[in-house]
Order: C-alpha cells, then structure tokens, then sequence
C-alpha cells in the first residue's frame, strides 16, 4: 500500500497547480522524471532527495538512505512491476 | 545485505520461539508482503512466527458497492472516470471498469490526483470523477487537488471519497478478537504521513507490540525481531526502525491538508462492514466536489462475489490457499476478488511466491 519511491529534484519550478504551495518539482528516478508537488514538503530544494507518491513529495530523505530504497524496492518488485508503473498503486 | 547481521536476527527469532508457541504478525501493509515474499525473508523466518497479511491494500478493502457505483458513473456518456490502475480490473456486480471501457465508457488510467484534475481542466465539456481511494499517503493529494479545483473554480471536477484511516482498521481487528495477533508490522510509507505515535493506543492500549519500518529486507527483519523481543520481555511499545523518513509526529504539511479539505466519517470496508471513523468525508464547504451528491448515486451493498474469501484475507481470518477458488477459478489473469487483482493483495502475491512452497 502507499508506496513511495525515491527520487532526485533536478529542478523547481512555479506551477500554481496547488494553492498552497505553488512549487512543483522534476524529479529523477534513475533516469526517468516525473513532476511531484511540493506542497508536503516545503523544505525541499533541487538537489534534495525525495520520496515521491503519486505525484506529491511525502518527505525529504538522504541520499543513502534513497538509493538503500531504490535497491530495497527493485527487490521488492522487480522487473515485472517497475516503480514507475508501480506508482499507479493507491 | 549483510547476511551475517540477517542469519543473527533470525537466529535470535528463533531463541524467542523456543520459548512460545508461536508468534503472529500482522503486516498492515501490501507493499511489505510483496517485499517480505521477494526478499526471501518469509522463507527464513521458523515455522512458528507467522506473517499475517493485514487490510492494508487499498483496492483490497474497498467496497463491492463502491465499485458499481463508480461503473455506473463511468458508463454516463458525459464522465470521465480517473483511477489508479489497480482499480480498472476489480470485478463488480455488472464486471470491471476495463469491461465498461470496452462498452465505450472513458476510464483513464492517472499516476496522481493531479492528473485527473489536469483533464478536467482541459476538457470543460466533460465531467471529470477521480476514484479517490488509498491511505493516508494518497489522501493529501486528494486534498491538495480539491482545494486547487476550488481555487480555480473548476465547476466539472468530482471525486468519489473512499480514503480509508489505518489506525481505526487496526483498532476493529484487535477490538474485534476474532483474529489471534501479537503485533504489527506497521507500514512505513503511511507513517511517513501519520507518525509513529498514532500507533501507541494499539501498542499501549491493546498490549500490541507495534513497530514501523520500512521496505529494505534488513527493516523489515528488524521489524519483525523488535516485536518478538518485545513479546519475549513482555513489553508493547511503538518502536520506529524507519526514522530516516518517519517522524513521531509525521508530515505535518500533509496532515493538514488532509485535515482542511477532510472530515473522519464512518466508512463501510470489504467484508468487515461499516467501521466508525475509519474514512474520510469532504467537508461541508468542499461537498460540491462530492460526485456522490452531484450525479445523486449511492454506494449500493457489499456483495462479495459468491466463494471469494478476499474478506476473510483482509482481516487475517484466511490465508489466500484457505480459498476454494485460489488458483483454480481465481488467478491473476482472470480475478474474481480485488486481492488477486492488486499488485500488492495477499492472494496475487501468494500466487505469484508461494503457491508451489
């Protein structure tokens, strides 16, 4: 359930696609990007590592502590379900 | 992994048995069962610690009625229906999501709320419902979309509410006693959300060992060994092994999203009825968004269907093989229940790394 998957922010920018935080961030998944709000994590600037889930940032991790995540999840669900498609969970 | 460190944790499980009968976890979460499978851990853990599959996949405990009602709004020829893809292939009363695609209806696949409030946006002919299902790590983009339709005045974006609270599904199951557990492996994405400390009423409360990890196979082991230590010292506590993402209090940011758009409400899960304030109404000044209000649908009975124990899985009363149906009428291929249509439900999980163990 809920799974998040750790990202890179590679760049920010303002959207307006939230009312409460405007930022929305481009983020790296080993390789391919997808957009994440910033409106959970206010902290967050480029360069930061995120957990992304379904288009939000939930929190700001490190850097290890992201590609130990990267490494758990390609265990976790392998080649059969990738972490971009297995965003499409709930 | 170092495996050293891991054939210790499980040699110190296996001191802690000697001296039980057995130990029973429950894993809230669907993600860790499909970890605990893959990552072999389910396999090197004794015979007498037992991992029960929790009612933590969010496809899984949704409402037989909820479905139907969400078919039936995708088959008016004015709706768009947006999901999350585990959605599209449970069964309903009158089939699938997909199956009403294939009648003409519009049901479109999104990765986030945002993307469901995107197509309402750039089709103003149409009336666009977001199938607003999953746990309190989905539920604060529901939110945040919600108060972007309102600050946009969009006047044709709808979800369909049926967020769902861990902790009140978590308190029914322990409450209820029909389930004999020891403790819970408590799930780490959710409590990045929620915090840690939202689980002492179960752990303190209810004398449940509670500990939160995340998904690398060397948390989840010390998960599992934080609680038998727990048990073999005769202390219930909430421990957190996944501090790195998971605070007592959690994310703030989001819980007040959910808390601005949001109100707890009772809510009717799979199999296990209505449980009280276990999910998540709009509130008053955002009801315009509710689609149940706007198209005047209700959620019709839970109806399993007939022989489907996905119920009964849910709540830990039976294991994916205690079903007639398992790997016979049922598969992944042709599901009849929502646990072996998600990626993460016990029974496809079951299917796909146990069925020949």
């Amino acid at each position: 359930m809920c799974l998040a998957v750790p990202g890179k922010i590679v760049d920010i920018a303002g959207s307006g696609d939230d009312p409460l935080n405007g930022r929305v961030a481009t983020v790296d998944m080993q390789g391919s990007r997808v957009e994440a709000s910033l409106a959970m994590t206010p902290e967050a600037d480029a360069g930061d590592w995120v957990l992304v889930h379904a288009g939000f940032a939930l929190t700001v991790i490190d850097e290890r502590e992201a590609k130990e995540t990267w490494e758990a999840l390609q265990i976790a669900l392998g080649d059969d379900s990738p972490p971009a498609a297995s965003s499409e969970d709930a | 992994m170092d495996r050293a460190a891991i054939r210790r944790m499980v040699e110190e499980i296996e001191t802690i048995l000697a001296a039980r009968d057995s130990i029973r976890i429950m894993e809230v979460c669907g993600t860790h069962t499909v970890s605990l499978f893959r990552s072999g851990i389910k396999s090197m853990l004794p015979p007498g610690l037992k991992l029960i599959s929790g009612p933590g996949c969010p496809v899984c405990v949704t409402s037989q009625g909820y479905l139907d009602v969400a078919c039936e709004l995708a088959a008016r020829p004015d709706v768009t229906v947006c999901t999350y893809g585990d959605m599209v292939r449970v069964p309903g009363r009158n089939g699938s999501l997909a199956d009403q695609r294939g009648r003409g209806a519009e049901v479109i696949v999104v990765y986030s709320a945002r993307d469901a409030l995107k197509h309402a946006e750039e089709h103003p002919d149409r009336k666009t419902v977001f199938l607003a299902v999953g746990f309190e790590t989905t539920t604060p983009a529901t939110a945040a979309v919600i108060l972007a339709a309102e600050a946009k005045g969009l006047e044709n974006f709808f979800i369909l509410p049926a967020h769902k609270l861990v902790i009140p599904a978590m308190t029914a199951l322990v409450s209820g006693g029909d389930v004999p557990l020891d403790g819970f492996l408590c799930p780490g994405h959710v409590s990045v959300v929620i915090g840690a400390d939202v689980y002492r009423p179960i752990a303190e409360g209810f004398g449940k060992p509670c500990v939160v990890a995340g998904f690398e196979p060397r948390q989840m082991l010390e998960g599992i060994l934080g609680i038998a230590r727990q048990l073999a010292e005769g202390r219930a506590q909430v421990e957190n092994v996944y501090g790195v993402a998971v605070t007592g209090e959690g994310n703030r940011p989001a819980r007040e999203l959910i808390g601005k758009v949001f109100t707890p409400a009772d809510a009717v899960w799979r199999a296990m009825g209505t449980i009280p304030e276990s999910g998540l109404d709009l509130r008053p000044e955002y009801k315009r968004f509710d689609a149940f209000d706007r198209f005047g649908v209700e959620q019709g009975p839970d109806v399993c269907p007939a022989g489907c124990l996905c119920g009964e899985v849910i709540q830990g009363k039976a294991a994916p093989s205690d079903c007639a149906l398992f790997g016979a009428a049922c598969s992944p291929l042709s599901p009849v229940g929502p646990c072996m249509v998600s990626s993460e439900g016990a029974c496809s999980a079951w299917y796909k790394y146990h069925r020949k163990a």
